[in-house]
């Protein structure tokens, strides 16, 4: 009887979070599953949420300053650069240039170590242990030469409206020297490892295919979008700091699956050892403190946007000051969340265990989305 | 069928090369620190919780209670009091103490002072069982480096208020 009337077709829900490991945070997704394959996705945001544009209206310019170290974790010094750069492009102070050249050193090897981290963490998503531990040996170099002159290994507060605090050393020089010989000599192993394996290839080729169009539609920037073959990079296009002086290329992908976005991540590090060892030839002497820099700044009315690469895309900060001590109104505009978005189309119709690897290539910081 | 045992061979093969450099690592000298029993040190700019630079000159620290490093705190981490000292018009701190668990570690505190009596100190083993292990006494802290350097101990000068206080209350203990 059963049979002849045929059998219900039912979807069936399944929740990926917000406890999981492959969210690498709280991120929940809410799957509508057809068997095996997944016909809807939502994401559902907002357990990480701090209030960071409510705390810059009550806390001086100074006092946020934290803050910027918190939002994306694994690439503060950008975040820090940003609202630096806001706040000076607000009230006209001039960074002098060897404050510039050491914001980009240490911008850049924050960008390394946030790469690498992804690519230890991803590939612990699909299931590959072994490079985790390379890539964290790695990252332990970055973060001792970091730790060196920033103070903190992670939540860095560095960089100061005007300039950096405190001067590079000579140690701090030829430790990255030396690092970037090293990591050089380490992409052959990262290559047999995992870029040539066919098990992590079959995986990810033709995985999650992320068309222009799509990635334009939802406002993807970074490595994401690069990976779908749209050359678009802030320091490029839109370029701030120094960044200009420095000969990169961007890295591009074809097709616009995860394995495009996981090559130009890696190529991307390499890109930015060359601007750290540009900088580093070039880096002139000066001050690293712009001159008459109040303690209590008070910029004048009006409003600025500015907008920094950062490693898993643009971050723009809108900062609208009515010549008070505390911003009026600070608006974070952070990549993960254009980068999420995009997130239910690429899951339509993939299976359950590519769309972790989907996930993972996103690069997703939850913080950062929650903010 | 070719393309079968094809694929299969280099695949094999992948598996190999990824073993490879797995054993080369393998009898490489091992880099880790056995943290418990090693002791790190920390870098120059390690930034620890503050505390107070010993002046050469006096032996004691260059606070002056003028709560700078309060006000500027996000996290309103510190509070500081302090009294004049008698015969100069200088005042001087008489608490200083930081709830470390509330701390973000900008070092806006240190940069501010403007008679640099503050410094990060190199401890980072600061683990504790209760919320009362975070709160850290600055003054308490310079007072035992100045034992172990052999200097005289920082004496903070007594408030007036309080000072008339304590008689008051040893008066009334005495009708009684």
């Amino acid at each position: 009887m059963m049979l002849e009337k045929g059998i219900e077709e039912k979807t069936f829900y399944l929740n990926l979070g917000p406890q999981h490991p492959a969210t690498h945070g709280v991120l929940r997704v809410v799957l509508e599953m057809d068997g095996e394959f997944i016909a809807n996705s939502e994401p559902i945001i907002g357990y990480g949420h701090r209030a960071h544009e409510k705390m810059a209206e009550l806390r001086t310019y100074q006092q946020y300053l934290p803050n910027m170290g918190r939002v994306d974790y694994l690439h503060a010094l950008a975040y820090n650069q940003c609202y630096c750069m806001a706040v000076e492009k607000l009230t006209g102070i001039q960074v002098p240039e060897r404050a510039e050249f050491i914001r980009v050193i240490t911008s850049e090897l924050n960008r390394i170590s946030s790469h690498l981290l992804w690519f230890g963490a991803y590939l612990l998503d699909l299931g590959a242990f072994t490079p985790f531990l390379y890539c964290f040996d790695d990252r332990e170099h970055i973060l001792d030469l970091l730790d060196r002159i920033t103070g903190s290994r992670l939540t860095y507060c560095f960089y100061r409206f005007g300039g950096v605090p405190v001067d590079v050393d000579e140690e701090f020089i030829a430790g990255t020297r030396a690092f970037i010989s090293r990591l050089r000599s380490r992409w052959n192993d990262y290559d047999t490892l995992v870029t040539k394996n066919v098990i992590f290839i079959n995986r990810t080729r033709d995985v999650g295919i992320m068309t222009p169009e799509q990635a334009l539609k939802y406002g993807v920037t970074g490595p994401n979008l690069r990976g779908s073959g749209i050359p678009y990079d802030i320091r490029k296009s839109e370029p701030f700091s120094v960044y200009p002086l420095f000969d990169f290329e961007i890295p591009l992908g074809e097709r616009g699956d995860v394995l495009d976005r996981y090559v130009v991540r890696l190529q991307e590090m390499e890109q930015s050892l060359r601007i750290i060892e540009q900088a580093l030839d070039k880096l002139p002497e000066g001050p690293i403190m712009a001159e008459k820099v109040p303690k209590r700044l008070k910029p004048p009315e009006g409003e600025v946007y500015t907008a920094v690469e950062t490693a898993r895309g643009e971050f723009g900060i809108y900062l609208v000051s009515k010549g008070d001590v505390k911003p009026y109104r600070l608006k974070l505009r952070v990549p993960c969340f254009s980068n999420l978005s995009v997130m239910p189309e690429l899951f339509q119709d993939v299976m359950v265990a590519d769309a972790v690897a989907i996930l993972g290539s996103l690069d997703l910081v939850i913080p950062d989305i929650d903010r | 069928m070719t393309a079968f045992i094809k694929d299969t061979l280099i695949g094999f093969w992948s598996l190999l090369a990824g073993l490879g450099v797995t054993i080369r690592y393998f009898v490489k000298p091992i880099v880790t620190v056995q943290y418990p029993r090693e002791k790190l040190t920390m870098s120059p700019r390690y930034r620890g919780h503050t505390e107070f630079i010993i002046d050469p000159e006096t032996g004691s620290h260059l606070c002056n209670a003028c709560e700078n490093c309060a006000r500027t705190c996000p996290s309103n981490v510190i509070s500081v009091t302090g009294v004049k000292v008698a015969g100069t018009k200088k005042k001087r701190a008489v608490t200083y103490v930081l709830d470390y668990s509330l701390c973000s570690l900008c070092g806006l505190c240190v940069e501010v002072c403007p008679t640099k009596a503050l410094k990060f100190s190199d401890e980072y083993r600061l683990a504790g069982f209760s919320r009362q292990d975070m709160i850290i006494d600055v003054i308490a802290r310079l007072q035992a480096q100045q034992r172990a350097l052999g200097l005289p101990e920082e004496v903070p000068p007594v408030p007036e208020a309080e000072e008339a206080k304590t008689e008051e209350t040893k008066g009334g203990e005495g009708e009684s």
